[in-house]
C-alpha cells in the first residue's frame, strides 16, 4: 500500500549527535498515530524528519527512506517547500506569529503561496477556523493581534493555520503541553473529527491522551523505535519489557 | 538582616538610582534650554521660509538650509537603508562564518572611523570624478556614515526573532527568501526602525563629512550634481562669522536641527506604535 507514512532505515543526527537509529515504520492513512517515550529520546527529531524540517536546524542530517502518502520525501530534486505545504506541522508551544492579526496568522500560508483573492481567503479561514474549533470565539476579532488570544486559543489559531492550506498529513508535537484540561479535551475532539480526512501523527507525553486518540502507538527510547502496534495492545499487553516498564511508569 | 534596615537600603538605593537618572537627563535639558534661550529670538516665519540676507544686512533665514539637509537626509537614507538593512538580514542568517565575521568587523571599523575621514573619501570617490561639490557627494558621505549603524541593528534585531517564528513559517511550506521578508523582517521592524532613527539623527547634524562633498549653498536647492546648503554648515559658517544677527540665527539653526531630529524620532514611535509590533 503506497499511502499513509512509510519510514525505512531513518538515521539522524545534530552534528555528531546520532539521535535517531534505524527507525522503521509504517503508519496508516487516514488514522491518529501517537509516538510516546522519554524526553530526549528523539520523538520530535523523528516528526521534523517527516516533512523535512529537521535540515532545518544547521548541522542536522538524515539518512533513509521516508515516504509520505506515495510520495518520497528524500527523493534527490524533490523540493522541501512542496513537502511541507503537503505535510502540515502543530509546535509544542503556540507560534501564531505577532506581526500578524488572527485572520492574517490563518491564512498566512495561502497568501504567500500566492492567493490574492479575498473571496477565497476569507472562505478558507472561516473553514480553518471552524475546524480547529476556534471560529465561535474569534469571528468577531479576526483583526486582533493572534497573540493576544489566550494559549489555547493561540494553539488552535496555530493548527487552524496548519490545516488551511489543506494537508493531507499533520504533524502534532505535543499540542496540549502547554494547555489546561479543557483546551486539551478541545484539541483532542478536533483530532478525532480530522482522522476522517488527514492522516496525524502526535507525540505526546500523556498515556491517556495517546489512548484516547490515536488508533496505533509507538515507543521510543534513547533514539530506537522499541515497540509499535494498536493502541490498546500497546497499553495492555506490550510485547516488550521496556515499554512495559514506561507505561507502568517504571522508568528510571 | 531586619525589615527596617532592609527597606532603608532600598530607600538610599532608589535615591541614587533617581539622581543617577537626573544626571543623564539633565545634560540634554540644559542644552536644549540654552539653545531656546540663545535661539529662540531669531526664530521666526522669516527663517523658515527664506535665503540668507547678503553680509551686513539683517533678517532673512536658513529655508535653503532646512531643504537642503532634508535632501541630504533623505539621499543618505535611499542609499544607505536597503543596503544596511539586506546587509543586517543577511549577517543574521547567514549560514556562512568568514564573510559574515569580515563584514561585521569592517562595520564595527566603519563605526569607528572619523566622519571627516569618511567626507574625505566621498571627496576622493565622488567629487574628483565630477570635478564639483554636489549633493549626491554630501548624501553618500552620509549614507556611509548611516551604514554599520543600521547594518549592526539590523542585524541584532533580526537575531531577535525567536527561530520558533521561522520554523513555524518554513513548516507551512513557504519559501525561505519568503519568510525572511515576510515574516523573520516584520516582527523584527519596530527594533529596526528604531535603529534607523538613530543613523538619521546621528547624520542629520553631521558637519564635517559635509564640508568638502555638499560644501554648502547660499541658494536654494540647484540639482542633485551642485553643491548644497545644510543646517550644520550654515550653523558652522555663522558661528565663525563676526556678525551678532548671524550668530542668532546659528542657534536658532540648532534648535532648528534639534526640533527635525525630534519630530522625526516622535513620528518614527508613532508609526511603529499602530500595528502589532514584533520584537522591540
Ligand atoms: N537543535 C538541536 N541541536 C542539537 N541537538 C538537539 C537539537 N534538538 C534536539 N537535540 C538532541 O536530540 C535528542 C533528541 O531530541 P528531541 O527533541 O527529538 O527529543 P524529544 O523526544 O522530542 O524530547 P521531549 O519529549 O523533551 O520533547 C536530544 O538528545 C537532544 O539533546
Ligand atoms: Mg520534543
Amino acid at each position: 500500500m503506497a499511502d499513509g507514512i512509510l519510514v525505512k532505515d531513518l538515521n539522524a543526527w545534530f552534528g555528531d549527535h546520532h539521535v535517531l537509529h534505524d527507525i522503521g515504520i509504517a503508519m496508516a492513512p487516514k488514522a491518529v498515530t501517537a509516538l510516546i517515550g522519554p524526553s530526549g529520546c528523539g520523538k520530535s527529531t523523528f516528526i521534523r524528519c517527516l516533512n523535512r524540517m529537521h535540515e532545518v536546524v544547521p548541522g542536522a542530517r538524515v539518512t533513509g527512506g521516508v515516504r509520505v502518502e506515495g510520495q518520497d520525501v528524500y527523493a534527490p530534486g524533490v523540493d522541501p517547500v512542496q513537502i511541507r505545504r503537503k505535510i502540515g506541522m502543530v509546535f509544542q508551544k503556540p507560534n501564531p506569529f505577532p506581526t500578524m492579526s488572527v485572520f492574517d496568522n490563518v491564512v498566512v500560508g495561502l497568501r504567500l503561496g500566492g492567493m490574492r483573492e479575498r473571496a477565497v481567503l476569507h472562505e478558507a479561514a472561516e473553514r480553518a477556523l471552524r475546524q480547529a474549533a476556534l471560529w465561535d470565539e474569534v469571528k468577531d476579532a479576526l483583526g486582533k493581534s493572534g497573540v493576544s488570544l489566550s494559549g489555547g486559543q493561540q494553539q488552535r489559531l496555530c493548527i487552524a493555520r496548519a490545516l488551511a492550506v489543506e494537508p493531507e498529513v499533520l504533524l502534532m508535537d505535543e499540542p496540549c503541553s502547554a494547555l489546561d484540561p479543557i483546551a486539551t479535551a478541545k484539541i483532542e475532539e478536533l483530532i478525532l473529527e480530522l482522522r476522517s480526512t488527514l492522516t496525524i501523527v502526535i507525540v505526546t507525553h500523556n498515556m491517556q491522551q495517546a489512548a484516547r486518540v490515536s488508533e496505533a502507538t509507538g515507543f521510543f527510547l534513547l533514539g530506537e523505535l522499541v515497540e509499535f502496534g494498536v493502541t490498546r495492545q500497546l497499553f495492555t499487553n506490550p510485547r516488550d519489557k521496556r515499554t512495559e516498564d514506561y507505561i507502568t511508569g517504571r522508568f528510571g | 538582616m531586619t525589615p527596617a534596615a532592609r527597606r532603608g537600603i532600598n530607600i538610599v538605593m532608589s535615591g541614587v538610582a533617581a539622581l543617577a537618572a537626573a544626571l543623564v537627563v539633565l545634560p540634554l535639558l540644559v542644552i536644549f534650554g540654552f539653545l531656546l534661550w540663545q535661539g529662540a529670538s531669531a526664530v521666526n516665519v522669516d527663517f523658515f521660509l527664506h535665503l540668507p540676507k547678503p553680509v551686513g544686512e539683517a533678517g532673512g533665514g536658513m529655508a535653503n538650509a532646512i531643504v537642503g539637509t532634508l535632501i541630504l537626509v533623505v539621499l543618505a537614507a535611499a542609499l544607505g537603508l536597503p543596503l544596511g538593512i539586506f546587509g543586517g538580514l543577511y549577517l543574521a542568517e547567514s549560514r556562512d562564518r568568514r564573510l559574515p565575521w569580515l563584514a561585521r568587523f569592517v562595520a564595527d571599523v566603519l563605526n569607528g572611523v572619523p566622519s571627516i575621514v569618511i567626507g574625505i573619501f566621498a571627496y576622493t570617490v565622488i567629487v574628483l570624478p565630477m570635478k564639483r561639490f554636489s549633493a549626491l557627494a554630501g548624501g553618500f558621505a552620509l549614507a556611509v556614515i548611516m551604514l554599520p549603524i543600521v547594518v549592526r541593528t539590523s542585524e541584532e534585531m533580526v537575531r531577535l526573532v525567536p527561530s520558533s517564528m521561522r520554523e513555524a513559517a518554513l513548516a507551512l511550506g513557504i519559501p525561505e527568501w519568503k519568510v525572511l521578508l515576510r515574516v523573520v523582517l516584520p516582527t523584527a521592524r519596530a527594533g529596526i526602525i528604531t535603529g534607523v532613527m538613530v543613523a538619521i539623527a546621528r547624520v542629520a547634524g553631521e558637519t564635517a563629512p559635509l564640508l568638502f562633498t555638499a560644501f554648502g549653498n547660499r541658494f536654494w536647492h540647484q540639482g542633485l550634481d551642485q553643491p548644497i546648503a545644510a543646517l550644520p554648515l550654515q550653523i558652522f559658517a555663522y558661528a565663525i562669522a563676526p556678525y551678532d544677527d548671524w550668530h542668532r540665527q546659528a542657534w536658532a539653526g540648532a534648535l532648528t536641527l534639534i526640533g527635525l531630529v525630534f519630530v522625526v524620532s516622535l513620528a518614527a514611535r508613532v508609526v511603529t506604535s499602530g500595528r502589532f509590533t514584533g520584537v522591540r
